[in-house]
């Protein structure tokens, strides 16, 4: 009965893509990890779409499948144990997941890019900046040598590396974690991408050169036209970046509305929460009790609604059965406190 | 204008890019180890070069009954054998087929099980399985026996002696290689590295395998003495250099019957042999460092 909800969600989205301008599209993406004893849903039903220029914002706290999200993008999940399931993910027209390894290879770098979590050991250590970054120029322009380490170097100016010549030919542990994150930007944005995937990109850097480096990246979407996929646990990022905002809970799409909305009036008693987070740091400890009080076993999912144990808002309806998808003006949310709203108005 | 492009010139002139092997050779420089390593092959070098020139085959050939088992003096450096002939002369003679098989030997043992290593590390499942059953039953046969089937299959000679050394290293290098690579293909930068759609081969040898050189390194060093005895027992078996040809190995083997009467036939070739092994394993060590960028200063 609720599977057929998602499927209907599913196939209306699937009628309106004949749009130009939508870059990424990721439909009813079903990835699982196969262990020995058993399957962890990672990702199970998200969708979403994502225009030129725009930005998307992936939330959810550890483990909702955010990652697994981006590189079942990349057409990158780890196999074994990773298996993309089900649904279509679409990147400049071309379908990812029914692509050959070599036509992949052009792809990835290209017309996708990603940033990681990790700046510094996301470098390999044994060459130099310079190096990595005509790498990528060398592979995907097949400019040579000189010309793509020219390239290389005006890319470290665009970023705004400080001394940009010196830094080509350092090594990565020669500079500090936010320097590495902007030779990361570099080289992932150095083939003029259409997708940038960043995957909690300031994670790791502290609190200024946070800022900087999404004031940075945000200059460079306007510049280059690029289409940003943000994942991102920090509402405070999402909001600074995204247009839209996908929430994710335990693999499954919780809400997906405009960032106003979600942060005017968020619908999913999840965003809420999230929410809080962010707005009342003092009452962070007290909210994380609640937080913690449960926290979601990926092997055993439990019957009904994912969020039940942790929701304020529980009903016997949430422990039984899982949630339709809810449209409502200007977005979506998987939730039965407004399905018995909609149920209401139609009675 | 063209004065700010000039200026711009000077800067990146001034950051211009240090070559990489000059800047390995300006770190094994500066480790003492390493000079010293290289300053003893050095010398063997020049030792077989000075034999290619001034040590004609009579020279090591002639047998002089009158001078048989001379102890150590001015006029013969290392004493002479039980057939009269110079050591010294013998020993640096042999040093093109002692070095051959040394450098040989473990060059085979290095590229082939290392190619072979990574493949497997990296891609692991039934390519894993293949490369190992085979390493495994490679490393089964004792090395000798394989040696000598090799060289009985290729006929004994300097070169098939080198290759059947060889042969017998790879499996060791093998499974160095894939334990190398298991540590170093999880590293973020592979993912990365995919991510920017490197080719699985080109992620092997630009991301993989310069990360995983060190213990292979290590052990390379490490096999070269094993080699140059291996070869000498092949040697002494009659697989390989025949007997009169004064490869170092041959030298001690040849001359263990007189070990109590005139135990120099015997010390001096051990002795050059624990020198080759030593400086390579200084140089090894110093190379290690060397070329780690991290280890920089």
């Amino acid at each position: 009965m609720s599977n057929k909800a998602i499927e209907t969600a599913g196939s209306q989205q699937a009628v309106i893509t004949n749009n130009e301008d939508i870059v990424l599209e990721v439909q009813d993406l079903v990835v699982h990890y196969v262990l020995k004893k058993s399957v962890v849903e990672a990702v199970n039903g998200v969708s979403f779409k994502l225009k030129k220029k725009r930005a998307i914002g992936l939330v959810g706290e550890t483990g909702a499948g955010k990652t697994t999200t981006a590189l079942a993008i990349m057409n990158l999940v780890p196999d074994p144990p990773g298996v993309i399931k089900n649904g279509k993910i679409t990147v400049c027209g071309k379908d990812m997941l029914s692509m050959k390894p070599h036509q992949l290879e052009k792809i990835r770098g290209k017309d996708i890019s990603m940033i990681f979590q990790e700046p510094v050991s996301c470098l390999n250590p044994f060459l130099t900046v310079g190096e990595q970054i005509s790498e990528v120029i060398r592979l995907h322009r097949g400019a040579d040598k000189k010309s793509a380490a020219q390239e290389a170097l005006e890319m470290l100016k665009l970023v705004r590396i400080s001394s940009p010549e010196k830094r080509m030919n350092q090594y990565p542990h020669e500079l500090s974690g936010g320097m590495c994150q902007r030779v990361m930007i570099a080289m992932a944005l150095a083939s003029r991408p259409s997708l940038l995937i960043a995957d909690e990109p300031t994670t790791a850097l502290d609190v200024t050169v946070q800022a900087q480096i999404l004031e940075l990246i945000k200059d460079l979407k306007n510049k280059l036209g690029t289409a940003i996929l943000l994942i991102s646990h920090d509402m405070g990022v999402i909001a600074e970046m995204a247009q839209r905002v996908l929430v994710i809970y335990a693999g499954k799409a919780m809400e997906y509305a405009d960032v106003r909305s979600i942060f005017k009036k968020p619908r999913h008693p999840y965003t809420v929460d999230l929410l809080k987070c962010v707005q009342r740091t003092e009452q962070l400890f007290r909210r994380q009790i609640n937080l913690n009080k449960a926290v979601l076993d990926p092997v055993n999912v439990p019957l009904g609604c994912r969020f039940h144990f942790r929701c304020p808002d529980v009903k016997d309806i949430c422990i039984l059965e899982e949630p339709p998808i809810i449209d409502f003006d200007g977005g979506k949310v998987r939730c039965w406190k407004y399905a018995e709203e909609l149920k209401g108005e139609r009675a | 204008m063209s004065s700010n492009v000039k200026a711009q010139v000077a800067v990146s002139r001034q950051y211009e890019k240090e070559n990489r092997t000059l800047a390995v050779w300006r770190r094994l420089r500066s480790n003492p180890g390493a000079v010293v390593g290289l300053i003893i092959l050095a010398a063997m070098v020049l030792m077989m070069i000075y034999s290619f020139l001034f040590i004609s085959y009579q020279d090591i050939y002639t047998i002089n009954s009158k001078n048989r088992f001379a102890p150590p003096s001015s006029q013969h450096l290392f004493g002479t054998d039980e057939s009269g002939r110079d050591l010294a002369k013998r020993i640096a003679y042999g040093s093109r087929y002692s070095l051959a098989v040394a450098f040989g030997a473990v060059a085979i043992g290095v590229i082939v099980g290392t190619f072979f290593g990574a493949i497997a590390g990296y891609f692991g499942g039934w390519v894993d399985n293949l490369i190992m059953r085979i390493s495994d039953i490679m490393s089964s046969i004792p090395s000798t026996l394989l040696g000598m089937v090799i060289v009985t299959i290729l006929g004994p000679n300097l070169l098939n002696l080198l290759i059947a050394v060889g042969v017998t290293n790879i499996a060791g290098f093998i499974r160095m290689a894939r334990a190398s690579v298991l540590t170093t293909k999880n590293n973020e930068y592979v993912e990365a590295a995919r991510a920017i759609g490197m080719s699985e081969f080109r992620i092997i040898f630009t991301q993989v395998l310069p990360n995983s050189l060190s213990p292979l390194i290590v052990t390379a060093t490490a096999r070269m003495a094993t080699s140059i005895l291996a070869a000498a027992g092949l040697s002494f078996l009659g697989f390989g250099i025949a007997a009169p040809r004064p490869e170092w190995g041959a030298l001690i083997s040849g001359s263990r019957n007189f070990i109590t009467y005139a135990p120099h036939l015997c010390t001096f070739p051990g002795l050059f042999i624990m020198l080759l092994a030593f400086a390579c394993a200084l140089l090894g060590d110093g190379l290690r460092d060397a070329l780690d960028p991290k280890l920089k200063k």
